[in-house]
């Protein structure tokens, strides 16, 4: 399993392919939870760091806006045509299967490539998964700030006349009470995603 | 002569034994943690021209035997660690469930990555005999690494 985005492209169908064949491989149903995380938890937990994006809902994108609710939170970019539509389909598909829980699960997605992810951008992008989900775009430096406080890996690559990034493809779980409790690595089906989210979801 | 020939068949009973003992014995280990930790000071050292590798850039594990992922932070400050971000004091414990080769990216290495091997459980002769041979080789790695970093070798 690779864990970076390093293949060049537009959003590809491809990529969106690769995505809905991977969830045909997920068991189609949320078989309960063991108890225990399948996502890497920390002891203790750390405050998750804050930090002032641009979201793709137009409004200013804090995670502190989503205390009381439990978080997501992926980095990554809209051009990614292998590993993010992954990710994202999981998550779309993990909120589905939690029905009126879903509530309280918000999925948030910082860009590592504000060149392209404008807002309007990331919304049509994070769209095509799930309407609730939230992106974020900045400045370079504001980008770069919040990965480092997240130690977020993100490299551009060039590629022809255009670009590709290979970035972290890990995803934080952060609880109600803003706290980074989990990483969950990258190839995690939606039934480890379900498992999780509904231990901090009872918390 | 007899008493050579009567050494040499106890050497190589013996032998045949261990083998024996590492083709059929179930393998087991007293904890399925494998940890690493970052010493108090290494922040310290690394700024001081050190080039310390506290993690390998590639790790094995095995299901059902050693398959959870350990990292302690012991230093004074944030250290990049394997995939995360570790506070100081903070430890990050993360399980494997299957058999597959994960790779992370990770600044701490040159490759820029940390590549995890995980294996499935050893469950024939041959599988038990190449684990047992891969422990022992782990452990003199991991020894070694141990006292280059304690004697500042």
């Amino acid at each position: 399993m690779n864990h970076t985005c390093a293949t060049a492209g537009s959003i590809a169908r491809r990529g969106f392919a690769t995505a809905a064949l991977s969830l045909l491989l997920v068991k189609a149903s949320a078989a309960g939870t063991s108890g225990a995380f399948k996502a890497g938890t920390f002891d203790p937990p750390r405050l998750a760091p804050d930090f002032s994006l641009q979201g793709s809902d137009g409004h200013e994108l804090r995670i502190d806006r989503f205390r009381g609710k439990v978080v997501l939170l992926a980095f990554g970019y809209s051009s990614c045509t292998e590993v993010c539509p992954v990710t994202l389909a999981t998550f779309a598909q993990a909120r589905r299967q939690l029905g009126a829980a879903a509530t309280d699960v918000q999925v948030v997605y910082v860009t590592v490539d504000p060149q392209r992810d404008v807002p309007e951008r990331l919304k049509k992008f994070l769209g095509n998964f799930d309407s609730t989900f939230i992106g974020g775009t900045g400045t370079d430096s504001q980008l770069a700030t919040v990965r480092k406080e997240y130690g977020v890996t993100a490299r551009k690559i060039p590629y022809g006349d255009s670009y590709t990034y290979a970035h972290s493809s890990f995803t934080y779980l952060i609880d109600r009470k803003g706290q980074i409790r989990a990483l969950m690595p990258y190839g995690h089906g939606t039934d480890d995603y379900v498992n999780d989210l509904t231990i901090l979801l009872k918390e | 002569m007899r008493a050579r020939l009567l050494v040499l068949a106890a050497v190589a009973g013996s032998a045949l034994a261990a083998l024996a003992w590492s083709a059929l014995a179930p393998v087991r280990s007293a904890s399925r943690d494998q940890v690493f930790e970052i010493p108090n000071g290494t922040w310290a050292r690394r700024m001081s021209g050190d080039k310390l590798e506290i993690l390998p850039d590639h790790i094995r594990l095995t299901l059902g035997v050693r398959d959870i992922l350990v990292l302690r932070n012991h230093d004074a400050v944030p250290q990049i660690f394997g995939p995360t971000l570790m506070m100081p004091g903070q430890s990050f414990r993360l399980p494997f469930e299957q058999a597959a080769v994960y790779t992370f990216s990770c600044t701490a290495h040159a490759s820029g990555q940390m590549i995890i091997s995980v294996a499935p459980y050893p469950s024939t002769p041959g599988a038990k005999i190449a684990w047992r041979a891969q422990e022992l080789w782990w452990h003199t790695r991991l020894l070694t690494a141990d006292l280059l970093y304690r004697y500042h070798l």
